[in-house]
């Protein structure tokens, strides 16, 4: 199912956590809602749970209007970042729990449960209590609780940020999983990029309540609209430079990085470490430091008075070289406007 | 020199070499360990060890030493050392002093300076007298302006239990706890659930609801006195405006479960303020993430109060359970507040409780008699014996009830 938000505005007081977000997520996929701490993405969440009610703009599944429709009544599962699972219940009385609610009689509940069981993989779990489960393990019960009602649309609230990291790798598996063999539209909030890149159909990128850009995880990566999102996308982080354009040639300082149709005027540039490329013909560089990991190479040095990192292939360096020349894959420059804004460059 | 013993000879050679190397390696070690953890000694104590410690030794104890070492190298001495002093001491130092220095450390003693003052009021004020009541009890015709009694006896258990009232004091009493504390757990959960769902003046009502708790109960009784009185009495005014005939509360024409119900009225009225205070706490500490998750569920609002507040209240239930429980079965100075210390109505109604049994005896004059400070004492246990079986009862059911 269609989710929709229109003009979305939430307000707290005197600031505004969410600004005027218009966006259409698209039915049956996995969407993530990416963004620094505090910049609205689990308040537009919770606008659409139905648990905050927004300030102003409308909410639409497919094409109903459910603005103004209590929670219960939307048909959403909600994970809550620490899951919420009654402590005094077992895995079973919890999953349980919403069916009851429901009136749904006792065996076609059971048999419900039982098949929501199966699908997280938690089946011998069923009399252990919360307190009994690792965080994985609670993770799964939580998302069985949430999907054991039939939901419409599946909202997971930071599903990742209370695991250890080896269990984060495959509870990200596993929801993507999951997902698949449900095929409902799934809105999870995250701040770690690399997260949301991995396993969501589509991301939107959030800032100070304002929606930024949204696409394909890696369309965005290579494609970023504007200096925040080329910022926040990536690791190692993108470099950027102060520099200018002059005669169709795009200079940092007095290097000569590549050419470009746009007008002369001053802009910021943005280099992704990998776009680098060790190469003959381009400027020489100044090697800082070099370190080796394993297929990638990571070169230090200082451009335009910035300290600048290169990921490279490690067979296209030998040795410890004290200069080293290289050059930027061509159309791998970003370009951005040096105001606050810092949108693509378009003239 | 066979060619084995030359072995054997290097062999045990490189074995002391080993052992000396080894000895050296650990002198090293320990003395740099002793470099790493010594700490600089304070100015005091090195005042204190310079001034008093090393001269005592020095005068002290190792002329003392030294003599004892010069006696041991005498024959006599050596021998006395060798099977009596040295097993002795030993002994001592190894099962005497050492264990007992193991429970008695420093830790043991900075426990205790901080545990004294409590402990020293208690044992005066709370653990003598509970031994000394046992032993009371059980006393045959003792007076205690002479202090003399006649051996042991149990007849001081017979005695309370054949006197006139007393069943009627343990009907009393009982009525008084197992409705009473039920009725007011429950009025006070529910009160306190309403004031943490409400917004504006939360604060305002959790101080108006704490009030009785910190007005004096015999000020709260003489007002319910009034309250209650038949001709100008608020309660029987209120009635009269419903167009209810006026009912006799607590005056001589009142009937037992008339007088009962003031009673309990005004017990339930005076109890609820701290279990709505415990109560507001405990539900403040409970998660709102589980409310959220009951909504989005479409949990409705009596399901939610007795699927997710009431389990996850329950230790506080139990406990305020337990305590008004033991604080129900004592229950005295509320009957004295609304019927005086006789404890009965005008008309005769007997209200009295156990612990009226308790200061029948001790009080006005009768304790002096033989005997009746002992049959005071036998009441307190047997009410005792009452309050520890219910609070086993009810620790037991909450182990099983109550959750995590």
């Amino acid at each position: 199912m269609e989710v929709r938000l229109e003009g979305l505005t939430k307000q707290f007081d005197e600031t505004v956590a969410v600004d005027n977000l218009t966006v259409t997520l698209e039915s049956g996929k996995l969407i993530g809602l990416l963004g620094p701490s505090g910049c609205g993405k689990s308040t537009t969440l919770y606008m659409i749970s139905g648990l905050l009610k927004p300030t102003k703009g409308r909410i639409y599944f497919d094409d109903d209007d459910v603005t103004d429709l209590a929670p219960e009544k939307r048909g959403i599962g909600l994970v809550f970042q620490n899951y919420a699972l009654y402590p005094h219940m077992t895995v079973l009385q919890n999953i349980l729990f919403p069916l009851e609610n429901l009136r749904i009689n006792r065996k076609e509940a059971l048999a419900r449960a039982v098949e929501m069981a199966e699908l997280v993989g938690i089946k011998e779990l069923f009399d252990r209590k919360p307190s009994q489960l690792s965080g994985g393990q609670q993770q799964r019960v939580a998302i069985a609780r949430a999907l054991v009602k039939k939901p419409r649309v599946l909202l997971l609230d930071e599903p990742l940020s209370n695991l250890d990291a080896r269990l984060r790798l495959q509870t990200r598996e596993e929801i993507k999983r999951i997902q698949r063999e449900v095929c409902i539209t799934t809105i999870f909030v995250t701040h770690d990029q690399e997260e949301a890149m991995s396993i969501s159909d589509e991301i939107i990128v959030m800032n100070k309540g304002v929606l930024q850009q949204k696409g394909a995880p890696q369309h965005v990566y290579n494609h970023p609209i504007n200096l925040f999102v080329s910022k926040f996308l990536g690791n190692p982080p993108i470099n950027t430079f102060e520099g200018s354009i002059k005669n169709g040639k795009i200079y940092v300082g007095d290097v000569e990085l590549g050419v470009t149709k746009f007008k002369d005027q001053d802009v910021i540039i943005g280099i992704r470490p990998e776009d680098f490329r060790v190469d003959e013909n381009g400027f020489m560089v100044k090697v800082d430091e070099i370190d080796c990991i394993g297929r990638d190479t990571t070169l230090h040095f200082t451009l335009g008075g910035k300290h600048t990192r290169a990921l490279i292939p490690s067979d296209s360096v030998l040795g410890n070289p004290e200069y080293v020349h290289i050059s930027v894959k061509p159309d791998k420059i970003h370009l951005f406007n040096t105001d606050e804004a810092g949108e693509l460059v378009n003239e | 020199m066979s060619k084995s013993k030359v072995m054997w000879k290097r062999f045990r050679e490189r074995l002391a070499e080993i052992r000396w190397e080894v000895r050296r390696r650990y002198y090293i070690f320990k003395e740099n360990v002793n470099k790493k953890t010594a700490k600089p000694k304070a100015a005091v104590k090195g005042f204190f060890k310079k001034y008093l410690v090393q001269p005592f030794k020095k005068y002290i104890c190792n002329p003392i030493k030294n003599g004892y070492v010069k006696f041991t190298k005498t024959k006599v001495g050596g021998f006395l050392h060798k099977y009596i002093f040295h097993p002795v001491a030993y002994f001592f130092n190894r099962f005497v002093f050492r264990p007992l220095g193991q429970v008695f450390n420093r830790n043991f003693f900075h426990a205790m300076i901080y545990l004294l003052p409590a402990l020293i009021l208690l044992c005066i004020f709370t653990f003598y007298p509970i031994i000394n009541s046992i032993i009371l009890a059980f006393y045959k015709n003792y007076t205690p302006v002479d202090k003399m009694f006649d051996g042991y006896t149990l007849d001081n258990f017979r005695d309370i239990i054949a006197r006139p009232g007393f069943v009627a004091a343990l009907r009393n009493t009982a009525i008084i706890v197992f409705i009473s504390v039920p009725i007011s757990v429950i009025i006070s959960l529910f009160v306190a659930v309403m004031l943490n769902s409400i917004k504006r003046l939360k604060s305002f009502f959790q101080t108006i609801f704490f009030l009785p708790y910190v007005t004096n109960t015999i000020a709260i009784g003489l007002v319910f006195s009034y309250m209650f009185d038949y001709r100008y009495g608020l309660i029987n005014k209120a009635l009269k405006v419903l167009g209810i005939a006026a009912i006799h509360w607590k005056d001589a024409q009142a009937s037992y479960f008339n007088a009962m119900t003031t009673l309990m009225i005004y017990i339930i009225w005076g109890s609820l303020a701290f279990k709505i205070l415990v109560f507001t706490a405990g539900l403040q500490n409970i998660d709102k993430q589980y409310y959220d998750a009951a909504k989005v569920d479409g949990t409705t609002r009596w399901r939610i109060f007795r699927r997710i507040t009431v389990p996850l209240l329950s230790p506080m239930i139990a406990y305020i359970t337990i305590t008004s429980l033991i604080g129900s079965f004592k229950t005295y100075t509320t009957v004295v507040a609304i019927y005086g210390e006789e404890g009965r109505t005008a008309g005769g109604k007997d209200l009295r409780t156990i612990v009226f049994y308790v200061y029948d005896y001790i009080m006005g004059g009768k304790a002096l008699n033989p005997g009746e400070l002992s049959r005071g004492a036998a009441a307190s246990l047997i009410l005792f014996g009452i309050i520890l079986v219910f609070t086993l009862i009810q620790l037991y059911v909450s182990k099983k009830r109550v959750h995590y």
